[in-house]
């Protein structure tokens, strides 16, 4: 029966670096692939409305006459669905989580 | 003796999540546990209403912030029972390597947690160090940390090319190294012993009448486990239930010890047979039938029930979770144990009561 096996274990990682970061002084490098926030770039959007029928927290809302893009980032749950549907690749994912906000207001877009 | 009833829970310092039992005590021993839940209610059974059947992947996936892709996965499995979609093999092996990531990420939260409820806080850090990096590999390969998102019916929503496989495998080895320094001070550490060794045994034959499920079944030595069903890649991988036959708290550890190594094994058995190919195919059409779909998450056996009518929402859905199933079994547990004991017993079934309630 091996003995020891706490202070072993304790010991070693007493004398390595620890494995959790400083934050904030040392900000978190986001991991490849992550699905962090939505991104809407809108030079290519025709307002077809296809990413808010499939949104299924209803996140999204196009208008297709005013042109208007509406984000509520408090709803959208970063799925990637709108992405993966969009036909004109508008919208992606970037890897990173945005910064906190302070107001519940939606973001809005409009085209020109 | 005079009896005493003691309010434990719904927020108590061991409990994750809220649930309440009133203990009534004699002295300091435990005569009967009574137990209310529903204080979490969220009524997810009847969004199927308001959500169509592909919208309610994304549902189902949020019963459990901890076994959600299991969730997600079985109720794809079901609704393509129902509608009869052939998917890719290579989404099936996809499906087994998510899930048993989310089962080794599972059962260390539980280790944390057990050590934390014992009062070995810097075995609890430990066991928790380890889970950080199976979360890694989780975040790289599916874009979520705890939800994963990456099952869809009719498949998967991504794949994992050549370099993705590679370097999972490669953190795979220092996470079995690590694994395997945390378990062995919970298999041999004579404080975890002393604390768990013969703490409320469950025999064959009272796990099996009460309806346990998953490793609290298992640690009783019976060898159940939905995963030799066969659903997913599991009919072409080699695995055998993990079993212990003491059912004590100890031997429910040791199962989950020995499953987390079991975990791995089967990742890469997953991984190195994984067949070239799509991983998802369309579905068009609305379901229209009733199934029920069983498998094995890290807390035991998931029932799912469907049953729709042709429209582009469910009729009827239904979840019997695994710690649901394990709840008679807690409080036959806590019937005559110590007052001490009762964190302990309460944390072996790894109760996970968002699961059960829904």
């Amino acid at each position: 029966m091996p003995y020891f096996e706490m202070a072993r274990l304790a010991l070693k990682w007493a004398l390595t670096k620890p494995p959790t970061t400083r934050y904030p002084f040392e900000p978190r490098q986001p991991i490849a692939g992550s699905r962090g926030q939505v991104i809407f770039t809108g030079d290519n959007c025709v307002y077809c409305t296809v990413c808010a029928k499939k949104c299924p927290t209803g996140a999204l809302k196009v208008d297709r006459a005013l042109k208007r893009f509406v984000l509520d980032r408090l709803r959208c749950i970063s799925c990637g669905s709108c992405v993966e549907i969009c036909p004109k690749d508008s919208l992606s994912l970037s890897t990173g989580h945005g910064f906190p906000t302070t107001s519940r207001d939606s973001e809005i877009y409009h085209g020109s | 003796m005079a009896r005493t009833i003691i309010p434990f829970g719904p927020q108590h310092p061991v409990l994750p999540e809220p649930i309440h039992l009133d203990l009534v005590v004699e002295d300091e021993k435990v005569v009967e546990a009574r137990p209310s839940i529903g204080f979490v209610h969220r009524g997810l059974e009847k969004l199927v209403e308001k959500k169509d059947f592909i919208e309610f992947v994304y549902v189902a996936e949020r019963i459990c912030g901890i076994c959600s892709f299991i969730h997600g996965q079985t109720y794809c499995q079901a609704v393509e029972a129902i509608m009869d979609i052939p998917v890719p093999p290579r989404a099936h092996y996809l499906r087994t390597v998510w899930g048993e990531l989310s089962r080794i990420h599972s059962h260390l939260l539980w280790l944390g947690l057990m050590a934390d409820g014992m009062g070995f806080e810097s075995l609890f850090m430990h066991s928790w160090r380890v889970r950080e990096r199976v979360l890694n590999v989780i975040e790289a390969t599916t874009g979520g940390r705890v939800i994963f998102g990456s099952c869809k019916i009719g498949g998967v929503r991504r794949d994992m090319d050549a370099g993705a496989i590679k370097d999972t495998l490669a953190e795979l080895e220092t996470i079995e190294r690590d694994l395997l320094q945390v378990t062995r001070v919970f298999l041999n550490d004579s404080s975890v012993k002393r604390r768990l060794c013969g703490v409320g045994v469950l025999s064959p034959q009272q796990a099996h009448d009460l309806g346990c499920v998953g490793p609290v079944l298992r640690a009783s030595g019976v060898a159940r486990d939905m995963r030799t069903l066969g659903y997913a890649a599991y009919q072409e991988l080699e695995m055998a239930p993990v079993t212990r036959t003491e059912g004590d708290s100890f031997a429910r550890c040791a199962v989950r010890c020995d499953e987390l190594l079991q975990s791995i094994s089967l990742i890469r058995q997953a991984l190195g047979k994984i067949p070239a190919g799509d991983i998802a195919v369309k579905v068009t059409g609305n379901p229209k039938g009733e199934v029920i779909m069983r498998t094995e998450q890290p807390r035991g056996e998931v029932v799912y029930c469907l049953k729709a009518n042709g429209s582009k929402n469910l009729q009827r859905f239904r979840v019997r979770t695994p710690t649901f199933a394990n709840l008679p079994a807690m409080l036959k547990l806590l019937q005559g144990c110590e007052l001490a004991d009762v964190p302990v017993l309460v944390l072996t079934i790894d109760p996970c009561i968002s699961c059960t309630e829904r």
